[in-house]
């Protein structure tokens, strides 16, 4: 069958049109991704979580941020927004003082800070914060 | 190994046994996240600390995993049980396989 100039330009915007649509879900499920990867999509409950972030970040190049949740074993944070979402993951040894890391981390654009916390029992817990990110402004 | 890299921390001098104290730490790194380009508009290659250890006479106090997405200079600070005199050492992973390494002593007040 031959293609027409007609044909070959309506097939080009529905594959273009399917791109998009395909394209914008899985873009956004690379933290969810992340995530399933830890929680193996065990329920997240969000009591006894805390996490800190400013609402309005100036600098999205140092952004402060810290996050607590006692009894945890271990604690990842992740960028929803940022061209690879992973964070950094906090490790408690048996010496640890409590279970609360700070760090300061970059944010590409405006967007939801996740931390999740996998508890010495096995449950999960899960805190988001969004966070405003005005790169090169003066506040506000 | 990176050029300029050094360690700083700050742990109390002195604590009573049993108690949980604050600890800072920073080292200068510049974090390069292997997103950037350089002015011909070739990819900068990643360059990272990637593995923080924070460790009490060898028992763990943090393990850290840090990705591209932890600013430059890395910062961190959590706290820690002192169940004895001894020494905190601190070690720093870099992707080209330097190990930076600090170590503090706490004495018993």
């Amino acid at each position: 069958m031959a293609f027409t100039r007609r044909k070959m330009l309506i097939l080009g915007s529905a594959s273009f049109a399917t791109a998009a649509l395909a394209g914008l879900p899985a873009f956004a499920s690379l933290t969810d991704d992340a995530i399933m990867a830890i929680t193996g999509g065990a329920e997240t409950s969000d009591a006894g979580i805390t996490l800190t972030a400013p609402e309005i970040a100036e600098n999205g190049n140092t952004v402060p941020v810290e996050v607590s949740a006692p009894g945890a074993t271990s604690i990842a944070l992740f960028a929803s927004g940022n061209p690879t979402p992973s964070v950094a993951t906090f490790n408690f040894g048996p010496l640890a003082g409590s279970q609360t890391g700070a760090t300061r981390i970059r944010l590409a654009k405006t967007q939801d800070v996740v931390a999740i916390a996998t508890m010495a029992d096995g449950s999960f817990l899960r805190a988001s914060v969004t966070v405003k990110v005005t790169i090169g402004g003066c506040g506000g | 190994m990176a050029e300029n890299v050094r360690p700083r921390v700050r742990v109390p001098k002195t604590a009573a046994a049993g108690e949980v104290i604050t600890i800072k730490s920073l080292i200068s790194h510049k974090m390069e996240s292997g997103q950037r380009k350089d002015g011909d508009g070739n990819v900068i290659p990643r360059s990272i600390i990637n593995r923080f250890v924070c460790a009490f006479n060898g028992v763990v106090v943090i393990d850290v995993t840090l990705e591209a997405a932890v600013s430059t200079n890395p910062f961190f600070e959590f706290e820690a049980v002192v169940p004895e005199a001894g020494d905190f050492t601190f070690t720093w992973y870099d992707d080209d396989g330097s190990v930076y390494e600090e170590t503090k002593s706490v004495a018993i007040a």
